[in-house]
């Protein structure tokens, strides 16, 4: 009886639970933590460095006159309001026509195909789409909008080749945000009588806005920082419309197209111009997809 | 009473799997039938044949015949909306849309072609009167629905299954999600219910189909096997399988 207390006390003590201010030393954690650290100060530096470098550089040539003029040889003065008018056109024709497409796809895929091999096709197509190269969708835009149809160099060459560009993106989040729906919806609204449109038109598309919404912002982050694809498509010209109707049958060039010909000739200064207003523009776009997938959430 | 429904020699299947074995069962009108049986035995399965909302699912085929008022339900001329609208349902889980209490109701009315806001104010009333709902929220009816509780939400679609005035009401484990006093009210409801509509509900409560139901049917792995008035099924059942199951001896 009293050896077998002794031992009872014997294990309790081995047991002794460690003090909680007893400190380890873990040499592993400490390394690796200070690895991560250290790359995300780098990206932090690299990026805030760039957009600091741009916007010191370029700022001070955009001046009220840069923004609402044109170029003029004549006195040697530079303007790009034709590359914001143009950019605009882009902007508004491309999601025309793009996002009727991916919304309209995207509700396909997801409610009406059964699942199966075509729509794991389109899936994949869709998906192999989005890592094309852009300069491969210029050639192709160029090949077909500007020779097979006839549009020639014209802005609205430039708009059908980067509504194809930024369908798969368009696709994506909608189908993702259609994905989200509890199907506790679609079956209430069955259950009341409703047919597959009308669910789709009262109760998917009011619950997916958000999704559309920030798919459309995130487009046109890419439509304005898109070059390789346009310089094929829209070309290079920068005049103001002569005629606001006919203007998207004439060739055009976007900021970023724009920023390429100043580089290429030499007018650095003028690219940073450039540069420091697209970088603007890119960071609000940015700004407003992340308070509208905010909003989503809430 | 008359049989409202009445299914016929029903066979179900998901793609290879034969879910519900020659079910014939007869729905009676303005009584309150219960579905019982153990997980997977085709209780629910047969509730959605009734109404046709396993047309959703792919892969799925029905043979046999079940009559709505004599007139079968998947007749090659039967337009669905219809029979939806004569045999309403409502889910395990509350899903009220997110929209507000008011559009909630007003779906359905709206869907089927009510357009004149008096109306529509109506038919919003009485269906929450008749969910028992509407003193607690007459003051919110533009809030969303979706900040109800879940006993709110569940009875908020129970009145939005009414606001279309079906004459069927099919009750997929209504009060499965929802705690002891809401599911109280919920069963409080049914009771009411019958008097003016036909209800199915599948539960795996037994109590509760003891107390809400006038008819119970007992499935057993895709086979119906017992259908009586409950108070013969719960303290005289034919069948031996019924008295092992309603004694608590498997399930």
């Amino acid at each position: 009886m009293t050896v077998n207390t002794a031992a009872r006390q014997a294990t309790a003590v081995a047991r002794r639970p460690r003090s909680l201010t007893e400190t380890r030393i873990r040499p592993l954690d400490i390394f690796l933590r200070c690895i991560s650290v250290l790359a995300g100060a780098v990206t932090l530096f690299l990026v805030a460095g760039l957009i600091v470098y741009i916007l010191a550089k370029g700022l001070p040539g955009v001046t009220w006159k840069f923004l609402t003029t044109e170029e003029s040889a004549l006195n040697r003065t530079y303007g790009i309001l034709p590359n914001i008018i143009n950019t605009a056109y882009i902007i508004v024709i491309t999601l025309l026509v793009a996002a009727p497409l991916g919304v309209g796809g995207a509700i396909y895929l997801n409610e009406y195909a059964k699942r199966g091999r075509l729509t794991k096709v389109i899936e994949f197509t869709t998906e192999a789409l989005a890592g094309i190269p852009s300069i491969i969708y210029g050639l192709f835009g160029m090949m077909v909008f500007n020779n097979t149809f006839g549009f020639g160099y014209s802005i609205i060459s430039g708009c059908l080749t980067l509504a194809i560009m930024v369908l798969p993106t368009i696709i994506r989040t909608t189908q993702e945000a259609l994905r989200t729906v509890p199907t506790g919806y679609r079956e209430g609204a069955a259950g009341l009588g409703a047919s597959k449109w009308h669910t789709i038109r009262t109760i998917l598309i009011p619950c997916c806005k958000g999704g559309i919404i920030t798919s459309l912002i995130l487009s046109i982050g890419r439509i304005v920082g898109e070059s390789a694809a346009l310089i094929f498509t829209a070309g290079i010209a920068a005049n103001l419309p002569s005629n606001w109707l006919t203007h998207a049958g004439t060739s055009g060039a976007t900021f970023a197209v724009q920023l390429y010909q100043y580089a290429d000739q030499g007018r650095n200064d003028v690219s940073f111009a450039i540069a420091a207003v697209l970088i603007l523009v890119v960071l609000a776009i940015n700004l407003l997809a992340r308070l509208c997938g905010g909003r989503k959430k809430a | 009473m008359n049989d409202k429904m009445i299914a016929t020699n029903l066979d179900f299947y998901y793609g290879q799997t034969h879910a519900l074995k020659d079910v014939t069962l007869p729905i009676k009108e303005r009584r309150v039938t219960a579905f019982i049986g153990p997980s997977g035995c085709g209780k629910s399965t047969f509730l959605r044949t009734l109404n046709r909302m396993n047309d959703l699912i792919e892969g799925t085929r029905v043979e046999g015949t079940i009559l709505l008022d004599g007139e079968d339900i998947y007749g090659p001329r039967v337009d669905v909306t219809t029979l939806r609208k004569r045999v309403g349902m409502v889910f395990q889980r509350p899903n009220p849309f997110p929209m507000s209490i008011y559009d909630n109701i007003a779906y359905g009315p709206r869907l089927h072609g009510i357009r004149k806001k008096s109306e529509l104010d109506a038919i919003v009333e009485q269906s929450l009167q008749g969910a028992a709902l509407f003193d607690e929220i007459k003051d919110r009816l533009k809030k969303s629905a979706l900040s109800l509780s879940g006993g709110q939400q569940q009875r908020l679609c129970i009145a939005r299954a009414l606001a279309v005035e079906p004459e069927v009401l099919l009750m997929d484990e209504p009060t499965a999600a929802l705690d002891p006093i809401s599911t109280q009210k919920v069963e409080e409801l049914i009771l009411e219910l019958k008097q003016h509509y036909t209800v199915a509900i599948v539960t795996h409560n037994m109590q509760q189909a003891a107390r809400v139901s006038d008819f119970t049917a007992f499935f057993l792995v895709g086979e119906m096997v017992e259908f009586g008035e409950t108070q013969q099924v719960f303290h005289d059942p034919a069948d031996k399988r019924t008295a092992d199951y309603i004694g608590g001896r498997f399930g």
